[in-house]
C-alpha cells in the first residue's frame, strides 16, 4: 500500500497518518474476526465439527438465513416501489416522510424490540386483530416483522438512489416509444438500478441476520442463531458459544461472496 | 398536423406562457429561441411528458392534451439520444416495435441500412460515437413510421463535420418519409438551413412565426431582432419621408432607411454588423448612409474581423481579415461606416 503511495506522490505526514489510522481500523475489524475463527478452528476444532452436526444449531442458523431471506423479499416488495417514488416525484412533507422511513436505523434495537411487542403482540394494534390468523409473539412472523424493521431502510435508500441514477428521460423515451409507465419501469428503469437493488439486497440480509434485540423481544423462540449463541453464552460460556458464531459468519460470509462474485458482471449504468 | 391553443405551464421558476402554435402535416418547423427559453419543456408538453396547467393540444385532428405519452404517437429524440444503454442497437431499435407489436425483421434491417448503422446492431450504446448515437436514436424513433418526429437541439451535440452529414440526413428522412417535424434548437444558421417555417420563442413566450426570410429579415421585436442577429439598435424619431425613404435623427447622428411612417414617429432602427461597409473616403454610390467616424475596438473571429466604429453611435461592423489588412484597421483609425437604407430595419 505504501509504495502505490509513493510512485503517485510524495508521501506527506497527513496521508502518512491516515494511512496509519486506516491500517489500525483494518486489523480492528480483521484481528477480531479472523482471531476468533482461527482460534476456535486451531484450539478446538472437533467442537466446530460437534456444532456443525447439532441438529439445534444447524436449524438455528438455517431460520437466521430463511427469515432473513423472507424479510428481505417483503422489504423489496415494500422498499422498491417506495423508493421509485421518493426518487420521482416532490410531494408536501417529502422530507418528513424520508426522515420517518429512516428512523428503524438510529433507534436501538430493544427499543424497536418493545415497539414491536407493542403493536404485534397479541394485544397489540396489529397483533391483537390478527391473532386468530398468524401469531407473533414466539413464531417466525415475529422474527421477520422484527428483522423487516430494523432492516428496511437499506433497501429503500438503495433503491431510491439507483432509480435517481436512471435518467428520466430514458423513461421518457422509453414511453414515447409506446411503453405504458409499467413497461418502462419494467425493461428500463429497473434493469438500469438492479445493481442500486441488489446492493440494497445484500445489505437488507446482512442487517436482518445480524439483529438480535429486536428478535429475542418478540420472539425468544423458535431461536435464530444469534439468541443461541447469546443463550449458550448465558448458560455455558464461551466454548460453548463460539464455535455457533464461528459457523455463523462462516456460512453468512460465504453467501454474500458467492452473491458478489456472482453480481460481479453486472455493469452499472450511472448517469455520470 | 399539431394544433397547440393557448398552452400555459408553470415549471418551477419558469412559465411557458399561452402558447399557440399550428404545425402543418409534411412541414418541417424549427422553433428557436435562446438556451432557457423553455423550448424543452414545450416540446416535452407536446410529446406529454407534462401535463399543461391550461390550453390544449392537438395531433393529427385528435385532442392528446391529457394522455399519457404512449398515446400522443409521435416519436420523440432528445439532444443526449437517451439510447437505453442496457440494451443492444438491435434491442434499442426493437423496443419501440416491441411496444407496438410490429414483427418485421425486414423492416429493422431496412431502417438500419437507411441510416447506414447496419454494422453497429450487435454493439451498445455506451461504445458509440456522437454521429452514430444519433443515427441509432433516430432509427428507433423512425422505424414504427411516427407521422411526427420531435427533435429536441438534435446537432448542437456533435462536432461540426458530423453536423453537416446530420443535417442532410435529417432533411432526407424529412422529404422522403413526409414527416412533420418539429426541431427545437438556439442556432440560427441551423435554423435558417432546415426550417420551412421558424417559431422563435423567448421566456416561455411565442415572440413570431415565419418563414425565414420573415424571421431573419423582418423581426417584428426589438429582442427577436438582436437575438437573429441586428447587433445594431439606433433609437430615434422620423424627421422626414420622401418616396419610400425615411430620415431618421438618432441621437446625434442622422441616417436613412426605406419603409413608410409618418414623421415625428419614435423609431428603433436595426442593423445588421455584416451589412455595414467600412471605407478610407466618402465615395459618391448608391449607398444612402455614409458616417465618419473612430474605430474604437478590432476583435479576431478567425476570417473574420469585428469593429467597433464610433460615429457619434457605436456601430459593430464585421468584415473580412484581408479587407481589414488592406485597409490598416486598427483602433484610432478614422473610417466611413457605408450602409444602404434598404439594410436598415425599422420598428415602431
Amino acid at each position: 500500500m505504501k509504495a502505490t503511495i509513493r510512485k503517485t506522490r510524495k508521501l506527506e505526514s497527513l496521508t502518512f497518518i491516515f494511512s496509519f489510522l486506516l491500517l489500525v481500523l483494518f486489523l480492528f475489524v480483521f484481528l477480531t474476526l479472523s482471531n476468533m475463527i482461527f482460534k476456535q478452528i486451531l484450539d478446538d476444532f472437533q467442537g466446530l465439527i460437534n456444532t456443525v452436526e447439532n441438529r439445534a444449531v444447524v436449524s438455528s442458523i438455517f431460520l437466521s438465513l430463511y427469515a432473513g431471506f423472507l424479510a428481505t423479499l417483503i422489504a423489496f416488495f415494500l422498499g422498491a416501489p417506495a423508493g421509485y417514488i421518493l426518487a420521482r416525484f416532490d410531494f408536501p412533507g417529502k422530507s418528513l416522510v424520508e426522515s420517518i422511513i429512516d428512523v428503524p436505523v438510529v433507534v436501538p434495537h430493544t427499543v424497536a424490540g418493545i415497539a414491536l411487542l407493542t403493536v404485534f403482540g397479541s394485544n397489540g394494534l396489529i397483533g391483537g386483530p390478527l391473532e386468530a390468523y398468524i401469531q407473533f409473539r414466539d413464531a417466525l412472523p415475529g422474527i421477520v416483522v422484527a428483522m423487516l424493521f430494523v432492516s428496511v431502510p437499506y433497501m429503500t435508500n438503495s433503491a431510491r438512489e439507483g432509480f435517481k441514477s436512471v435518467d428520466p428521460r430514458l423513461e421518457n423515451a422509453a414511453r414515447s416509444l409506446g411503453a405504458p409507465l409499467w413497461k418502462a419501469f419494467l425493461f428500463v428503469t429497473l434493469p438500469l438500478s438492479a445493481r442500486h437493488i441488489l446492493i440494497g439486497a445484500i445489505m437488507t440480509w446482512a442487517r436482518a441476520i445480524s439483529e438480535f434485540g429486536a428478535v429475542v423481544l418478540i420472539a425468544y423462540y423458535p431461536m435464530i442463531g444469534p439468541t443461541l449463541i447469546y443463550d449458550r453464552f448465558l448458560s455455558y460460556g464461551m466454548s460453548a458459544s463460539r464455535p455457533i458464531a464461528v459457523l455463523l459468519i462462516l456460512v453468512t460470509l460465504s453467501i454474500f461472496i458467492v452473491i458478489r462474485v456472482l453480481s460481479a458482471g453486472w455493469s452499472i449504468y450511472d448517469r455520470d | 398536423m399539431i394544433e397547440i391553443e393557448s398552452l400555459s405551464r408553470k415549471w418551477k421558476n419558469f412559465t411557458l406562457d399561452n402558447l399557440s402554435l399550428k404545425v402543418e402535416s409534411g412541414e418541417y418547423f424549427v422553433i428557436l429561441g435562446p438556451t432557457g427559453a423553455g423550448k424543452t419543456l414545450f416540446l416535452e408538453l407536446i410529446a406529454g411528458f407534462h401535463s399543461p396547467d391550461s390550453g390544449k393540444i392537438r395531433i393529427g385532428g385528435k385532442e392528446v392534451t391529457h394522455l399519457p405519452p404512449e398515446k400522443h404517437d409521435l416519436a420523440f429524440v432528445y439532444q443526449d439520444y437517451s439510447l437505453f444503454p442496457h440494451m443492444s442497437v438491435k434491442k434499442n431499435i426493437e423496443f419501440g416495435m416491441r411496444m407496438k407489436k410490429i414483427r418485421s425483421q425486414e423492416k429493422l434491417l431496412e431502417t438500419a441500412k437507411d441510416l447506414r448503422i447496419s454494422h453497429l446492431l450487435d454493439r451498445y450504446p455506451l461504445t458509440l460515437s456522437g454521429g452514430e448515437q444519433q443515427r441509432v436514436a433516430l432509427a428507433r424513433a423512425l422505424v414504427t413510421d411516427p407521422k411526427i418526429l420531435l427533435l429536441d437541439e438534435p446537432l448542437s451535440a456533435l462536432d461540426p463535420r458530423t453536423q453537416e452529414s446530420a443535417r442532410e440526413l435529417l432533411s432526407t428522412i424529412h422529404k422522403k418519409d413526409k414527416l412533420t417535424v418539429l426541431h427545437i434548437t438556439h442556432d440560427q444558421t441551423e435554423a435558417r438551413i432546415m426550417a420551412d417555417r421558424i417559431a422563435i420563442i423567448m421566456d416561455g413566450k411565442l415572440m413570431q412565426v415565419g418563414i425565414p426570410e420573415e424571421i431573419f429579415e423582418k423581426p417584428v421585436d426589438s429582442r427577436v431582432a438582436s437575438f437573429v442577429g441586428f447587433e445594431n439598435m439606433l433609437n430615434g424619431r422620423v424627421i422626414s419621408v420622401d418616396r419610400g425613404v425615411l430620415r431618421i435623427e438618432a441621437g446625434k447622428i442622422n441616417i436613412e432607411a426605406s419603409g413608410n411612417l409618418e414623421v415625428g414617429s419614435q423609431v428603433h432602427a436595426f442593423l445588421r454588423p455584416e451589412n455595414i461597409v467600412l471605407s478610407k473616403t466618402s465615395t459618391q454610390s448608391s449607398i444612402r448612409n455614409s458616417l465618419h467616424g473612430t474605430v474604437i475596438e478590432v476583435w479576431m473571429l478567425g476570417a473574420l474581423v469585428r469593429v467597433k466604429v464610433d460615429c457619434g453611435a457605436l456601430l459593430s461592423v464585421l468584415i473580412t481579415r484581408q479587407s481589414a489588412e488592406e485597409m490598416g484597421i486598427l483602433p484610432g483609425v478614422m473610417v466611413y461606416a457605408q450602409f444602404k437604407a434598404s439594410s436598415v430595419h425599422v420598428l415602431r
